[in-house]
């Protein structure tokens, strides 16, 4: 953070820092617009549009219809006659009415137009369990999205990158899918952790696309994590440092480009490596995260890389199921001893 | 077509049921949730949406199925769950998250299934819609009387699935009716500002299929209408779309601030409850005496208490079971 020295502290949560970015966008760039379902007058389910109907009005702050294939196909329609639509799908587990005009139509544009129609939008969308909505309202599914070429993916773990994120999105001339974890969201009625809520400038800034964070420096083991996981990694670390273990946390913040060399690095340095993630396990991130370690740090793994990430079966609704597969600090930290041999 | 007494009697037990399991839901919900409200708390966590107001849409229809008869619902299903006939302790156990519920507690609120009546929920906006006409269609190639019921929201009108499921349900004849509980809100969105017309019957035009929209949120009316296109559909002459003028006496969910609806728009829903209003109507026309309502009264508190009783004893699932009935 490059923050003058003299400005007082202004601790947001995401959800401030999201709409504080757009607002920001909207009022530099006229070809913004928000579009989605309860983003204008409500200010967003998640309070990530609140304030800007107020500022800019209905016909830039566009109610929807519940018709997400005709509002997000409609936003692929904006961005090839030059708006930048910031569109919002309310729950990322709704992408099964929609996701047509995302990944045939989005995602793919650019390329088949041999680069004529690049499609500059944002689908800001709702990720993220653990308070009981079960598997239709609590997925994450960063592994699904990630995986069709052509969409750029971030995920924010904290206020700052929020907002330099959303800032970084709205201005790349292509499809963003912004994720943002509903327990790290800043709304009162679902809770949330406090190391989501941070400092957050008044000027721009950008965080880029495509580069990941060390979030905490160390030597022994890598612990890489996103949005939520990046938290309970913390914790774990912090954890892990009372019986003198250094552990290295490292927030993608990117899936889309992925910052392979920062993880590489942390990875050829420590020799120990895990993933920590809320989406399902198989075929998704963490599979990817330690495909690169073996790929690419092979020599330097000094134990079998571990991951902690939900189980492959729908997320279900009693606590008493949910809860107890959620990855959190106390199983991060166990992954990382096994792979020191203290297990 | 009119309701016999008995079916009148039913059809108010029916709803005050519904009313009372929904407010002991309710004051089950807001436990561990005050004074600060998180959603993860409480022995009911997670999304909460009540159909308070809206059961004549239920009881109106359902009084003309029978349990062979498939009824998908939508995320705000506990009225048409209690009026098709789902196990009222093991709904209630599902919601609680146990054991004892309808799935084990793997489902809740939004997920209720009960195949022995043929009912089920979900929680994705016209999702239903689409089952409802393939289990209509193989009823018809099966040359069975039974038929098919979707109940939607009236901003679920507007998805493409709506659109979609009534021109293959036209193109089969298939023995389904749609029914559209229009409470006028699709969470914060107005129907005025989300749907092209402003009645969703005409829509049926479109589609090769009667069309027809119910007003005043009345039992009997809606029993009327709906009991034509059930016996329509039995008969082989195809698919029904209609809509219910209907009311929401909550918000979009517990703990909405519905700070999108006019002043005193829920003082005066309150004032014209449906129940209160058809309660009137079989006193007056001596269907039920003062006696007999307060018979019913006492029975449908008692159903409910048990239930809740029940849900709140039940153990919860193994965490173990997270992992059982992913496949078949």
């Amino acid at each position: 953070m490059n923050a003058p020295l003299n400005r007082t502290k202004r601790n947001l949560t995401i959800a401030k820092a999201m709409a504080e970015a757009i607002a920001e966008e909207m009022r530099r760039d006229p070809s913004v617009l928000v579009l989605g379902e309860d983003i204008g007058k409500l200010g967003g389910v998640f309070g990530n549009t609140r304030g800007l109907y107020e500022e800019f009005g209905a016909a830039r702050v566009k109610d929807t219809p519940i018709s997400e294939t005709a509002f997000i196909g409609a936003a692929v329609g904006m961005a090839c006659v030059g708006m930048k639509p910031v569109v919002e799908l309310m729950f990322v587990d709704f992408f099964g009415v929609c996701m047509d005009a995302i990944y045939n139509l989005a995602a793919k544009n650019c390329y088949f137009s041999g680069g004529q129609s690049p499609v500059p939008m944002v689908l800001m969308t709702s990720v993220g369990g653990g308070y009981g909505d079960a598997g239709q309202h609590s997925q994450c599914l960063y592994g699904t999205f990630a995986h069709l070429p052509g969409l750029k993916v971030v995920v924010p773990s904290n206020a700052y990158d929020a907002k330099g994120l959303m800032l970084s999105a709205i201005r790349d001339p292509n499809p963003v899918v912004y994720m943002f974890h509903k327990a790290l969201q800043g709304m009162g009625w679902l809770g949330t952790v406090k190391g989501a809520i941070n400092d957050v400038p008044e000027d721009e800034y950008l965080v880029p696309i495509g580069k990941a964070a060390i979030a905490r420096s160390g030597k022994d083991v890598t612990l890489v994590g996103l949005g939520a996981t990046v938290h309970h990694a913390l914790d774990a670390a912090a954890e892990l440092a009372k019986d003198g273990v250094e552990a290295e946390v490292i927030d993608l913040r990117s899936l889309v480009p992925l910052d392979r060399e920062t993880v590489l690095a942390s990875v050829r340095k420590t020799g120990r490596l895990v993933v920590a993630d809320d989406d399902y396990q198989s075929f998704g991130v963490s599979g990817e995260i330690i495909a690169l370690a073996s790929e690419a740090a092979f020599p330097q793994l000094k134990a079998a890389p571990r991951r902690v990430a939900f189980p492959d079966i729908p997320i279900p609704f009693s606590p008493a199921l949910e809860r107890p597969l959620l990855p959190d600090a106390a199983k991060i930290a166990a992954a990382a001893r096994a792979t020191l041999g203290k297990a | 077509m009119t309701p016999s007494q008995e079916q009148r009697r039913w059809m108010y037990r029916t709803m005050l049921l519904s009313r009372r399991f929904e407010e002991a839901i309710a004051a089950a919900y807001f436990e561990g949730k005050q004074p600060a409200f998180n959603m993860a708390n409480g022995p009911i966590p997670g999304e909460m949406h009540l159909s308070n107001g809206q059961e004549p849409c239920a009881v109106g229809v359902c009084a003309h199925l029978d349990e062979g008869d498939f009824v998908t619902a939508t995320h705000r299903p506990h009225h048409i769950a209690i009026a098709k006939g789902v196990d009222l302790k093991a709904m209630a156990a599902e919601i609680f998250g146990k054991q004892t519920g309808l799935s084990g507690g793997r489902g809740g609120h939004m997920h209720l299934f009960d195949a022995k009546v043929n009912f089920s929920c979900a929680g994705i906006i016209a999702e239903g819609m689409g089952p409802a006409v393939g289990a209509a269609a193989a009823f018809r190639q099966r040359g069975e009387k039974r038929v098919a019921v979707s109940f939607i929201g009236e901003g679920a009108a507007n998805q493409g699935a709506f659109h979609e499921a009534l021109n293959l349900a036209a193109v089969w004849q298939a023995p389904v009716v749609f029914v559209i509980e229009d409470n006028a809100w699709g969470i914060s969105v107005a129907k005025k500002d989300s749907t092209s017309v402003t009645d969703n019957a005409l829509r049926a035009a479109a589609y090769g299929m009667p069309g027809h929209r119910v007003t005043g949120n009345d039992p009997l009316k809606i029993f009327d209408v709906a009991g034509a296109a059930i016996t329509r559909a039995r008969a082989g002459q195809g698919p029904t779309l209609i809509e219910i003028e209907t009311y929401r006496l909550e918000g979009h969910f517990i703990g909405d601030a519905e700070g999108y609806r006019a002043e005193g728009e829920v003082v005066g829903l309150k004032a014209k409850d449906p129940i209160a209003v058809l309660r009137q109507l079989l006193l007056q026309e001596g269907t039920i005496d003062v006696a007999a309502d307060v018979r019913i009264q006492a029975e449908a508190q008692s159903a409910v208490a048990e239930a809740i009783a029940a849900a709140r004893a039940a153990p919860f699932p193994a965490a173990q079971a997270a992992f059982e009935q992913v496949f078949a």
